[in-house]
């Protein structure tokens, strides 16, 4: 089998990368783009690590082919920040709450964080709870996670 | 360098032919829709090498048309998208909710009702709520378009009647009347993200005078297939769908389950709680149905 060309679109910029049919999204980000914020925790969709946008719909990485990506834009959490006014509210709160301890779980936290922000502007903690459920963190005990969203989902709405 | 392959053709035709090819030359082809349960068994059970034929890219997998007399749901429609769809939501609540409560935020930007169905898990949550709705499948073959109700689709535990280069386009349900109502309802031990123990779909249409004219009732996890009880949407019929009458159907589900003992649950525990679901789910319908009349 020949490899495949990927002509993608990744935080913005064009991409062109040529991969195997059976590497993950994850694999081509993290190996051939060398963007490596994006994690692999289960490689079976179960963590959440992995998250990305894919043409602004969330996803797991690791349960998307590489070649699926081609002419889609992806988001990973290396896209999140503004590069203008630096961390997105949402990892400005993580930090804040001290959110994170190891930290393998915090870029699937941040890009489904966001783009929960992005949908629902004053979500309640059960809202929160239930679309971060597929993000797992084994150090933090979620609670820290749930009070910086809530408060990044305050002050985005005072900032409006 | 792998034989593993990939393909995401545009067409119908397109894809019967990319099929036939890989069979001609004797390689593996695989349909892929969201990937959900493919890519994790490619990784796990299953690594042999195969061509991936992507069907996301067709038409007639994605569409969704709200017509007169009938619903069409593309099979690779990720749950997500369809959750979004305030029409399709108001017509067929139970079914919308069934492919909700598969997975995570994430996995609902993927997984879709037609590979939830072509998977043909015993415990798939939409096959029950398809089948109370009375869906039909819409499949491509190379002599044409055959379908297949949803309820005779699956044949075995992971195994279906889809044969030689055929596949799952979507759906055709019947458009719900005025004054009716579906319900899906699974028991798990945890809140969410996990696998029915249980499941129960009912299908309910009320007339001006409360009585219902119509009911289906299917039931899942409980046998080898997801399984239509006929006896119980027939209990139903020429009554207000009351406590009685739900509780009859409910015997009649329990006493059609064929379940197994394993470590979600056991033969008697499973038997006894797809009565309690198909009792409640109905009262949603029932609910549901009034509301709408």
């Amino acid at each position: 089998m020949t490899k495949i060309y990927v002509s993608t679109i990744v935080n913005g910029r064009p991409e062109d990368v040529l991969c195997e049919a059976h590497q993950s999204l994850l694999d081509l980000l993290r190996d051939e783009i060398g963007l490596t914020g994006t994690k692999e925790g289960c490689g079976t969709g179960d963590c959440g690590a992995c998250t990305v946008l894919l043409d602004d719909r969330l996803v797991c990485s690791c349960l998307v082919l590489a070649p699926e990506a081609h002419g889609k834009e992806i988001t990973t959490v290396e896209g999140i920040a503004d590069s203008q006014d630096g961390l997105h509210v949402v990892q400005q709160k993580l930090l804040e709450h001290a959110a994170l301890q190891c930290g393998v779980c915090t870029p699937g936290f941040v890009v489904a964080a966001k783009a929960l922000l992005d949908k629902h502007s004053d979500p309640d903690e059960e809202t929160i709870r239930y679309w971060l459920a597929g993000n797992l963190c084994r150090c933090t005990g979620y609670d820290k996670i749930i009070r910086a969203v809530q408060d990044a989902a305050q002050e985005l709405a005072t900032t409006k | 360098m792998s034989n593993f392959g990939y393909v995401a053709p545009t067409t119908v035709e397109e894809t019967l032919s990319v099929l036939k090819r890989a069979t001609d030359q004797g390689q593996r082809a695989q349909i892929l829709a969201g990937g959900t349960d493919v890519i994790v068994q490619m990784r796990s059970v299953d690594n042999s090498h195969r061509l991936f034929v992507d069907i996301k890219a067709l038409r007639e997998t994605n569409e969704v048309l709200i017509e007169e007399e009938q619903v069409y749901i593309g099979a690779a429609i990720p749950s997500g998208v369809l959750n979004e769809n305030a029409t399709l939501k108001t017509l067929l609540p139970g079914l919308l909710e069934s492919a909700d409560l598969i997975g995570s935020t994430q996995i609902q930007g993927r997984a879709s009702i037609g590979g939830n169905l072509c998977n043909s898990s015993p415990a798939g949550d939409t096959i029950p709520a398809l089948i109370a709705n009375a869906a039909i499948c819409v499949i491509a073959t190379s002599e044409g378009i055959r379908t297949v109700p949803v309820e005779n689709f699956v044949t075995g535990v992971g195994r279906n009647c889809l044969v030689g280069n055929e596949f799952l386009l979507g759906f055709q349900i019947p458009r719900p009347s005025t004054g009716t109502g579906d319900a899906y309802l699974r028991f798990i031990p945890r809140t969410e993200m996990d696998i029915a123990v249980v499941g129960a779909a009912v299908a309910v249409t009320l007339g001006q005078d409360g009585i219902c004219s119509h009911a289906r009732v299917a039931i899942g996890a409980v046998a080898p297939t997801p399984l239509l009880v006929d006896a119980a949407g027939v209990a139903l019929v020429d009554t207000p769908v009351d406590e009685e009458a739900l509780r009859r159907a409910a015997q009649i589900c329990s006493d059609a389950s064929q379940p197994i003992t394993d470590k979600r649950g056991t033969i008697e525990y499973r038997r006894k709680v797809v009565g309690v679901l198909c009792r409640r789910a109905g009262a949603i319908a029932r609910d549901r149905a009034l509301s709408n009349q």
